[in-house]
């Protein structure tokens, strides 16, 4: 009897599917969604690193709410999951942050509406190229960060070392790690991750892709003489990953005074003044490499859902947060880089700390955008981890081959 | 079953079966039906249409957007499953890494959890112990306190200047940055080779070389593992004790007029009457070893070096992030026929012997 039973229960269960298809808040994507004019109310996700930013934001979204309309912004816990979740079940919050290593696998639910800012000339040319697929701007960068070095300033000076050793290229790099090098502590730190070893390869002339991120372009030279400089300067001791000093990250090591300089990107001047307020430090432009001058750019962009009844609404909403002097207070209340050129000077009247990171924008490379490249640089990133013991050869071999199969070539 | 359904007695009238009509059986059974009704509808809406649901995303191309069962959506037959498991690539490199992670991480916690809830059961049965009520709830403490925040407790336990290592500083032991060594602990018993035997470094099954796969668990996922048998034991040791609370006293006496030794007690007569309770415990610490994910999502992400990574693991992080769909619903049906596999074979290997 019980199989009977078991199966008369499946069966029930499969005419339930087709109804509940139907019924679970999915629809076919295929169509546009209906245009709302009016008073809109509009859900705004982004995954803010603190209290500071969630409030600017609400802040922000409070000034632009009038004749009836309003956003709500609220902070992911896991953006990425949310936005998915979303997206899946057709109902994705109206404006949304959109991280640029996720970028391209959003693009198909989001409105391709940056071609329409008015801002869009007076953003970043780098920052633009990051959020373009098939020559159109998809949506507002909406901040940026790039990578510096930070110095120690006591240390430098009890190694005897002046302005004019400010490491310019490799070489200097290596040279001035060691002096900083001590008994207790390192000269230089960086994560052990491709947003930081990146940008050496930038600095040889490689990366892992062509600038279509069409090709996969890992097993160069250029990206081969990188590597191996990056093996030798942890070999010798002189640099070191933080989890080999015992600290999280590299802000921390910097931080807690395990190392004496560090690569690390603008957030650390607001991490600093909070966690560690008594260490003395200054920041300078990356050091060049054999193909000049390179750092790596972090940003998000205000993506707006195709599936949005509000589009024009949000456009507006967007367009208020790309003002100036908004994007202005936000890189006071939570301490990014305004994506818009024309803020710059006053940014760098404003926090001078920030000018290295600044002067970055110009030559920044920004990361790779494709979401099913995720795989591919995740393991990049575990075969960076084993630096210096591994052959830095290897390591490029397989990012081509892996790279290669992720872009279907 | 409906056999079983009883039926009034009406006087007069043999009971059940015989002559009777097979009407009342029948109206009862609708009845039954009914009262069904709101489990089955619960089950099949929340349980069996989900399943159903991933299983066919498993063997489509969607793409995480709109309904899975929409025009758009292709069906691409076992390509996901021939990705993992048959195409040479990242994919199925992944695939068979976060199975021998996962597989070590099995290896060492079922028995380690298993043999340290008897432990910690049998002492407390032991009448002359003072205090059980103090013991017991301290045993069971870490199993209801959440596994995420125990998890935060554990990076700074075993973050490279943490507890563990000051522990290990005083008898002299240099101890490793744990989150962060992806070296396999078989790999570091022979000396961390840099260079592998060729027999086992050229061959392999999956993508992985037969010496990727004797590597052990890494480093990292040893204090994972440490993690777990410590927040599962006492779960599983309140199952035990309850076991051994039911024991009649008396067979364990008549061994002692026999004149059985302490030992002989044990293994021979309180652990067979334990067997039960012993297959219990196994399947659940089977079936919930092979799903771990809340200590990996906050401990690691599957770093160092992909070390952690486990199938649940890699699941999420390829529907979610990778936008791969089909591959996460892939990776967990595989991962069920796993735990079947396992399942059956622990079933097989504890079952009564003549």
């Amino acid at each position: 009897m019980l199989p009977r039973r078991t199966v008369a229960a499946f069966a029930a269960a499969g005419l339930l599917l087709p109804l509940s298809a139907c019924g679970s808040g999915f629809d076919d994507s295929s169509q546009p969604a209906a245009q709302q004019a009016g008073p809109a109310t509009l859900k705004v996700m982004i995954a803010a690193s603190g209290g500071a930013e969630l409030k600017a934001m609400q802040d922000a979204a409070a000034a632009w709410g009038k004749d009836g309309s309003k956003a709500e912004v609220v902070s992911a816990n896991d953006l990425a999951q949310q936005l998915s979740q979303g997206f899946a079940a057709g109902s994705p919050p109206d404006v949304f942050a959109v991280d640029a290593t996720k970028f391209q696998g959003y693009a198909a639910e989001m409105l391709p509406y940056g071609d329409g800012l008015s801002a869009k000339d007076d953003i970043y040319p780098t920052l633009r190229t990051t959020f373009t697929q098939d020559g159109k701007l998809y949506c507002a960068p909406k901040d940026f960060s790039t990578l510096a070095l930070a110095i120690n300033t006591d240390d430098w000076a009890a190694a005897g070392l002046t302005d004019n050793d400010v490491p310019k290229n490799w070489d200097q790099l290596k040279s001035v790690a060691q002096k900083l090098t001590t008994g207790g502590r390192t000269g230089l730190v960086f994560n052990d991750t491709r947003d930081r070893v990146g940008a050496f390869l930038v600095q040889a002339g490689g990366w892992a892709t062509d600038a279509d991120q069409k090709k996969a372009t890992a097993d160069t030279p250029q990206n081969l003489q990188a590597l191996t400089y990056v093996r030798d300067l942890l070999a010798s001791g002189a640099a070191k990953y933080p989890k080999q000093i015992g600290a999280g990250d590299s802000g921390e090591a910097f931080g807690q005074h395990k190392a004496s300089m560090s690569i690390d990107g603008n957030w650390m001047v607001g991490g600093m003044k909070k966690d560690y307020p008594d260490v003395k430090y200054r920041v300078v432009a990356l050091p060049a490499g054999p193909a000049g001058p390179g750092t790596l750019s972090f940003t998000q962009c205000w993506g707006i859902a195709a599936k949005s009844k509000f589009q024009e609404q949000a456009k507006q909403l967007v367009d208020s947060f790309m003002q100036p002097q908004q994007q202005l207070a936000f890189a006071e209340a939570f301490g990014v880089i305004p994506s818009r050129q024309s803020v710059r000077a006053q940014y760098e009247q404003k926090f001078p700390a920030q000018s290295a990171f600044v002067a970055g924008a110009e030559y920044a490379h920004g990361p790779v955008t494709l979401a099913k490249m995720d795989p591919v640089l995740t393991d990049f990133d575990a075969q960076l981890q084993q630096l210096p013991g591994a052959d830095p050869k290897r390591i490029l071999q397989q990012l081509q081959q892996n790279t290669a199969a992720a872009l279907g070539q | 079953m409906g056999t079983l359904l009883t039926t009034p007695v009406v006087p007069g009238t043999a009971p059940l079966r015989g002559t009777r009509g097979r009407r009342p059986l029948r109206r009862e059974g609708r009845a039954g039906w009914l009262f069904l009704a709101p489990t089955l509808i619960v089950l099949g809406l929340f349980m069996v249409l989900p399943i159903l649901m991933a299983l066919w995303v498993s063997v489509s191309d969607w793409t995480g957007s709109g309904s899975p069962f929409s025009s758009r959506v292709k069906f691409v037959g076992g390509d996901n499953y021939a990705a993992l498991l048959a195409e040479p690539g990242l994919t199925r490199q992944n695939f068979a890494t976060s199975v021998r992670n996962n597989g070590y991480f099995v290896l060492f916690v079922v028995p380690l959890q298993t043999a340290f809830a008897l432990f910690l059961a049998l002492v407390l049965h032991q009448k002359k112990l003072k205090g059980r009520q103090f013991f017991r709830t301290a045993f069971y403490f870490p199993t209801v306190t959440s596994s995420v925040a125990i998890s935060v407790v554990f990076l700074f336990l075993f973050s490279s200047t943490g507890t563990v290592n000051a522990a290990l500083k005083l008898f002299g032991v240099d101890g490793p940055s744990w989150f962060a060594d992806p070296r396999g602990i078989f790999h570091l018993a022979l000396g961390d080779p840099a260079a592998p035997p060729s027999a086992l470094a050229g061959h392999g099954f999956l993508g992985l070389s037969w010496w990727d796969w004797l590597s052990g668990p890494s480093v990292a996922m040893c204090s994972i593992i440490v993690l777990v048998v410590w927040t599962s034991t006492g779960g599983f040791m309140l199952m035990f004790y309850a076991a051994l609370q039911n024991l009649p006293p008396s067979v364990d006496e008549a061994a002692l007029i026999d004149g059985a030794t302490a030992w002989q007690r044990f293994w021979r007569v309180t652990l067979p009457q334990l067997r039960p309770t012993l297959f219990l415990v196994l399947t659940l610490g089977l079936i919930g070893t092979w799903q771990v994910f809340d200590q990996v999502y906050v401990l690691s992400r599957g770093n160092p070096a992909n070390t952690t990574l486990t199938p649940a693991y890699l699941s999420y992080s390829s529907s979610f992030i990778g936008h791969q769909w089909g591959q996460g619903a892939a990776i967990a049906f595989l991962l069920f026929l796993v735990i079947v596999a396992f399942t059956l074979v622990q079933r097989w290997a504890l079952r009564e012997r003549k």
